[in-house]
């Protein structure tokens, strides 16, 4: 490393990475999480149950279990890699498809708990106002599931960012492809090099930190903007 | 159908079998920290061990620079055995391990293989222009990644197969991205697939790469252990020998 550098160049390449993965992911996730938090919210029955219960399926199953399939299904013979042509396994595009299942229960939870604190009456006003149900949803219900989706979006981007077991499984550690920080971290501390690995997990146990108080001082300046 | 009471009494008796040492002096116990590759030979040598002197050896099995960071962090391991010589040679120098007691154990063997039975013809399966992954072991931190860059080197097509080549973190992650076809061919040792004939392989010529000495040292924990030291006695004789040749590894000399 270069005298009073504190990061080179793979350490930043390294860092971007994250952060885009990061980020497409939560977009993903956001896009894909709300509709499905709204229907797990309003609809009744088994289905909504089992439904319910795969999307959280992600917390308690170990990460290897989850990269262990997501590299079956991701593989030659694969129903999806022949949907899609061609395979996604090593690449940002297969990242984000695991980041997305990885990291679905802890976006889609928090705005499904904002939908349910809501309570049906909302909606019925709007309706008897003649809001069509879509124009009501995002109206009434998105803006007042706000402090849901922003506590789901925040989860969701810092539960990628310190995602390892599935980055490990299906990436292949390429630089600047699939070779984020969790894995970087690992190879210092594999070959022995403490002071980098230092200088990246202390960046990411402060940001981690940070963003948390962050995420809980906002959502309770939100919820008092509210009343 | 055992009565509760009586089933409960015999699992009592049973708890305290396993408290009471039946004889300390004859049947020892060691725990071992084993280099991941090394596994399948290992578990046999085991069981040859315990029959053969009545101690019993525990394993622990992980990458070596895992094993190595565990070891200077304090772990109870009395055994190490490496897939290089590099973390013994350290541990010795830095006290972890006992001085005078290191020797090469095995000598990985580097493959390229492939589960489809038509890919590896030799050397030329590397230029198949449909490859799109090679699977390696991460050449900084394991010995047969580092073996597979240095022969692409000698073969003169590591710059052009760079963009291709995908790191498992351990030799057993490079050929688990083989077996599930991820990637089409992968540099593994041949002890991962010694035991299955499917697939297509290209035994590498030891000279094409540095040999892959794989070493074992007594740990400081181990230093009385007389179990510990059994089994490295054990690990270099003729029995131990035949087993670890018959899963796909040089035994030195």
């Amino acid at each position: 490393m270069a005298e009073g550098a504190l990061l080179d160049a793979a350490m930043i390449e390294t860092i971007m990475l994250t952060l885009k993965l990061a980020t497409v992911t939560t977009v993903v996730l956001l896009l894909v999480g709300t509709p499905l938090a709204w229907w797990l919210a309003r609809s009744r029955g088994l289905w909504k149950d089992v439904v319910a219960t795969v999307v959280a399926l992600p917390i308690v199953l170990p990460p290897t279990v989850l990269g262990f399939y997501l590299l079956i299904a991701m593989g030659p013979d694969s129903p999806l890699t022949a949907l899609l042509g061609r395979k996604l396994s090593f690449t940002f595009e297969g990242l984000v498809v695991g980041s997305v299942v990885y990291s679905l229960p802890f976006v889609v939870n928090p705005i499904r708990n904002a939908f349910e604190a809501m309570g049906p009456r909302p909606m019925e006003v709007a309706a008897t106002l003649r809001a069509s149900p879509l124009d009501a949803f995002f109206t009434v219900a998105l803006p007042l599931a706000l402090p849901g989706l922003f506590t789901g979006a925040i989860l969701g981007f810092a539960h990628t960012v310190g995602e390892f077991g599935v980055v490990l499984m299906i990436g292949g550690g390429i630089p600047g492809v699939t070779k984020v920080l969790s894995v970087t971290i690992f190879d210092y501390v594999e070959t022995l090099q403490w002071a980098k690995a230092h200088i990246l997990a202390g960046g990411m146990l402060a940001m981690s930190f940070v963003v948390i108080l962050a995420m809980m001082l906002a959502e309770r300046r939100l919820k008092k903007a509210r009343r | 159908m055992i009565p509760p009471k009586s089933a409960m009494r015999i699992g009592c008796a049973a708890l305290l079998a396993l408290l009471v040492p039946t004889d300390p002096a004859r049947a020892g116990e060691t725990l071992a920290a084993v280099a991941a590759n090394f596994t399948e030979a290992a578990k046999e040598i085991g069981t040859a061990f315990a029959d053969a002197t009545g101690h019993t050896v525990s394993y622990s099995f992980g990458p070596t620079g895992q094993i190595y960071t565990q070891i200077t962090q304090g772990a109870p391991f009395e055994l190490f055995l490496a897939a290089d010589q590099a973390r013994p040679e350290r541990a010795e120098a830095e006290g972890y391990a006992v001085p005078g007691a290191r020797f090469t154990y095995a000598v990985g063997q580097l493959v390229l293989w492939s589960p489809d039975p038509a890919r590896v013809a030799g050397r030329d399966a590397l230029a198949a222009p449909d490859l799109t992954h090679i699977a390696i072991a991460n050449p900084r931190t394991a010995p047969y990644g580092a073996a597979a860059v240095e022969v692409m080197r000698a073969l003169g097509v590591y710059d052009a197969l760079a963009p291709k080549l995908v790191e498992g973190k351990s030799i057993s992650q490079a050929h688990q991205f083989v077996a599930t076809g991820n990637a089409e061919v992968g540099f593994v040792a041949l002890s991962q697939i010694v035991g299955h004939d499917a697939g297509s392989r290209w035994a590498v010529p030891q000279e094409m790469y540095t040999p892959i000495r794989q070493d074992a040292v007594l740990l400081a924990a181990g230093a009385d252990s007389a179990a510990a030291k059994a089994y490295l006695a054990f690990l270099q004789g003729p029995e131990a020998r035949a087993i670890i040749a018959r899963y796909g590894y040089g035994t030195g000399d």
